[in-house]
């Protein structure tokens, strides 16, 4: 499954100030396992043992992905992940 | 000295900004070292950022920039808004907040009770994009707006200079050995060192930065990614440490269930770098008294998305 994630700012170090990149997979997982591939650091930012972290959302249209399958959310073509943080900075 | 009393009745609501106390928190002290942190929550408008806004209202008026046919505009991610309003509210000034939608709903609806307008920047652009935004309105319509800049403006730092840094001193003593804050606007890091730096003794004086550019801590910035306040001064201060977002975090849970103090992230990551701090003094055999901010009240905060299910955009 080819889809794109939104990359909020305080991430875009990790993607050369990309705002949206290309990703793959089958699941929300899967795909951030791609993602830390081509952009190393990523996942470790986004997810803990736990799942999402508590300060990350991830959002996959407009819903977030806990109120879903959470990392096991499937995922088709064209689907859009978007990466919101919980708060908004100082 | 002269000694900070908070007066039993206020003539108005701005008389009860700052004279904040200083608890103790001997359950997290080690052997030598004694360990305070000063409740900003008590503020009226329940933050740390009730004195940078007084100051800036009180200023901006004395000095003719502020006057009633303009309304104050400005960024934030929220608790300046919530001071900004008050003072609003008590002073007859119409207040347009630019924050990032992402900000904790207790802030939109706090500060949307005192009348504020407010715009919503976008989500994906933290604080930053905030600041942005508040430029471009401002721009557009130069003559309706008294923009602060709460990030480039002295007089935020100079509320707590007079207040805060004053108060330390004056309600500890001498007994102050190392004050320890994060840095947002770094407003209270500044003004709180430029007094401390005054005293007789030296006080040594660390700023407190997230660890990580992605992080959690609502109302602190992570000076390498973000646009670096103009009133930061990095050669006034002793050294930076860092917290990750989840000690930050872990230790306002245990503030709230162990000593009944329920504070915001920022407080809990300041308390946490108190803490570490404490011990490492005390692990080289000193004896020392390690001051610190408890921001704002853990009630701001409330896990927002547990049960929102969705933004509102
Ligand atoms: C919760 C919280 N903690 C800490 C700070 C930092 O204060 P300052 O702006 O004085 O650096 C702020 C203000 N941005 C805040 O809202």
């Amino acid at each position: 499954m080819a889809i794109s994630v939104r990359i909020p700012a305080s991430l875009r170090t990790l993607t050369q100030g990309k705002e949206e990149v290309a990703a793959e997979g089958a699941t929300v997982r899967a795909a951030l396992d791609q993602l830390d591939k081509t952009h190393p650091g990523i996942k470790e930012r986004l997810v803990d043992d736990k799942g999402v972290k508590r300060f990350m959302n991830i959002y996959l249209g407009d819903e977030d992905i806990r109120f879903l399958d959470a990392l096991d959310t499937p995922l088709k073509d064209g689907d859009s992940l978007t990466i919101v943080p919980a708060i908004a900075g100082g | 000295m002269t000694a900070f009393l908070r007066p039993p009745k206020l003539d108005s609501i701005l008389d009860g900004i700052g004279n904040t106390p200083l608890l103790r928190l001997r359950a997290l002290e080690p052997k030598g070292v004694e360990i305070y942190a000063k409740l900003e929550f008590m503020n009226p408008g329940g933050s740390v950022k009730d004195r940078a806004a007084r100051q800036i209202f009180l200023d901006a008026i004395a000095c003719g920039e502020l006057t009633k046919d303009k309304i104050l505009i400005d960024s934030t991610s929220g608790n300046t808004g919530v001071a900004y309003s008050l003072l609003g509210a008590a002073l007859g000034y119409r207040v347009t907040l630019v924050m990032p939608s992402n900000v904790t709903q207790a802030r939109k609806d706090i500060t949307r009770a005192f009348g504020t307008e407010i715009v919503f920047s976008d989500p994906m652009e933290g604080s930053d994009g905030a600041i942005r935004h508040v430029r471009r309105i401002v721009e557009a319509d130069p003559e309706r707006y008294y923009y602060p800049d709460q990030y480039s403006n002295a007089s935020n730092w100079r509320g707590h200079y007079l207040g805060t840094g004053a108060e330390i001193l004056s309600d500890l003593g001498d007994k102050i050995t190392h004050f320890v804050t994060g840095l947002g606007t770094s407003g209270t890091m500044m003004g709180v060192t430029r007094r401390l730096k005054e005293h007789t003794r030296p006080i040594v004086c660390l700023a407190m930065e997230p660890a990580d550019a992605a992080h959690g801590l609502e109302g602190l910035k992570h000076m390498d990614s973000s646009i670096v306040p103009p009133i930061y001064d990095r050669s006034l201060h002793d050294g930076t440490v860092t917290v990750d977002t989840d000690r930050g975090w872990d230790m306002s849970d245990r503030l709230v269930a162990e000593l009944g103090l329920h504070v915001g992230h920022s407080a809990g990551a300041n308390i946490f770098a108190a803490m570490r701090l404490a011990n490492s003094l005390s692990e080289e055999g000193k004896t020392g008294c390690v001051v610190t901010i408890a921001c704002d009240r853990g009630d701001r905060y409330f896990a927002p998305m547990r049960w929102e299910k969705r933004y509102q955009w």
